[in-house]
């Protein structure tokens, strides 16, 4: 086996650490991803705006910056924040922006933009008939939503889901630029103390392509389970 | 206008000095993007080619090569190019080493090889992608395997490739951002070293982002103007 030098299970934290940032920025981005498709399909003027500009602006700038932008501007945003609400309020309350949540916005942020496209799609995939056939049955507009057009919107929206998960599981590699122990930075401050970065930093690739491989097969289970019904299109 | 005037008349920090960073830092990003996407499509195209050959030790390695670089962060890469090739015992007398000590080449090396794996996969799928009668066609005028390659399928398969290669060269161009980090200094280095010097992340970021902005603007521009030239024969004929 390689030796680690020790630092094994310090890599390994940092592993979960990867992990978790991942899948709480995945739940975020589909959350923003959602609304931003609802948004952009909406007839309201002003909701079809303020969602194309959000997922023009975050599909033109680097991640690096944005996660930039949001570690190091968010907490003085937020002192401004809590300063105000201070003021009117008389309400003490202080935000922390540390290196996870700003990790976890960031990334949530920025694939919320390309969620938001992917169930734009997904949506419009949908027959309308099967919407028109919801109303005619009387249901109310969530619970067509949550009837009709969310389990068949997931079947169109699942490959392109998947690819925004394998894309959003590597991004997840930057959250070690602004600080936080990940395991890529664990593993590059390793190979700088013990001058050997193969032995550190080809396991870490090793993990990312497991977590890869892993994905892979959850997704062509879940691509069989929602094209169940659809004859020939496994 | 006026008032967005005097905002610049009256600002510390986009001085003509720090402009000059930020458009170095232009440069930079502009020159390492531009050499990787140049250099890793001349990987990438014979590549693409050999990986749907049907013999396995041809196709295999290719399959590994662009597994792992599309299956890892390029930060890794990035890391493991740029820390790794200083550890090879002995290269640092080599004269390698003249050009691997300077931060440029070893982030030029991991993007390159990074975007040869990408790029290689999108011809790959495009050639594969060619209709079979074209093929058929090519073979009935008695045309050989590379005449057929390269009179028939790369033509029509570079010009369906061409909208996933936007797609690439704008990521490339995002994630180009992330060579700061070895310290050069492209627009994002450029934005770390002025917040650093003012401490005014909302200023150094917003307008390092705008630039970002305008670059991927243009860049999308551009490749809409290509493939509406080289595509205009699949587009319905317009009577006026």
């Amino acid at each position: 086996m390689i030796d680690l030098h020790g630092y094994g299970p310090s890599i390994f934290s940092g592993a979960i650490i990867t992990i978790e940032v991942a899948f709480l920025s995945l739940a975020l981005a589909c959350l923003l991803g959602l609304l931003g498709a609802l948004g952009k399909l909406s007839e309201n003027l002003f909701l079809r705006s303020v969602a194309t500009i959000y997922t023009t602006i975050i599909r033109g700038v680097p991640d690096l910056v944005l996660m930039l932008l949001i570690f190091f501007g968010g907490q003085i945003m937020m002192n401004n924040v809590s300063d105000w609400l201070y003021e009117q309020y008389k309400v003490d309350i202080f935000f922390n922006i540390d290196e996870f949540v700003a990790g976890v916005f960031t990334i949530g942020f920025i694939f919320g933009a390309y969620m938001a496209e992917t169930f734009r799609g997904a949506f419009l995939a949908v027959d309308k008939g099967q919407a028109e056939a919801g109303l005619a049955y009387g249901m109310s507009r969530s619970q067509l939503f949550r009837r009709i057009l969310f389990p068949q919107m997931m079947r169109h929206a699942l490959p392109g889901l998947g690819n925004n998960w394998l894309v959003l599981l590597k991004t997840t590699a930057l959250v070690s630029i602004i600080g936080l122990s990940d395991m890529v930075r664990l593993a590059s401050e390793a190979a700088k103390a013990v001058h050997e970065p193969f032995t550190f930093l080809i396991p870490v690739a090793g993990v990312y392509l497991a977590l890869t491989a892993v994905s892979e097969w959850v997704l062509k289970r879940l691509k069989a389970k929602y094209n169940s019904g659809y004859a020939g299109t496994h | 206008m006026d008032a967005f005037l005097s905002l610049f008349a009256n600002n510390e920090i986009f001085t003509p000095s720090t402009l000059l960073h930020y458009w170095d830092g232009l440069v930079t990003t502009v020159h390492l993007v531009f050499l990787s996407l140049l250099l890793g499509l001349f990987i990438a195209l014979p590549l693409g080619i050999l990986q749907n050959s049907k013999s396995w030790w041809i196709n295999k390695p290719i399959w590994l090569f662009v597994y792992i670089f599309r299956g890892t962060p390029l930060l890794v890469q990035l890391y493991l190019i740029y820390y790794g090739t200083a550890q090879i015992t002995g290269i640092q007398e080599t004269i390698f080493w003249a050009v691997l000590s300077e931060a440029f080449y070893p982030c030029l090396i991991a993007f390159v090889l990074n975007t040869a794996a990408y790029t290689t996969e999108i011809i790959r799928g495009s050639i594969e992608t060619t209709p079979k009668g074209e093929i058929e066609a090519a073979k009935a005028y008695g045309m050989n395997y590379w005449q057929s390659l390269r009179r028939v399928i790369l033509p029509n398969a570079l010009r369906r490739a061409l909208p996933a290669y936007s797609n690439e060269v704008i990521f490339m161009l995002h994630a180009s951002a992330i060579s700061s980090v070895v310290t050069i200094v492209d627009l994002t280095g450029a934005a770390r070293d002025i917040y650093a010097k003012y401490y005014a992340p909302f200023d150094a970021f917003l307008f390092v982002a705008a630039i970002y902005l305008c670059l991927t603007f243009s860049l999308i521009f551009m490749f809409n103007k290509i493939e509406h030239k080289i595509m205009a024969h699949t587009k319905p004929i317009r009577h006026s």
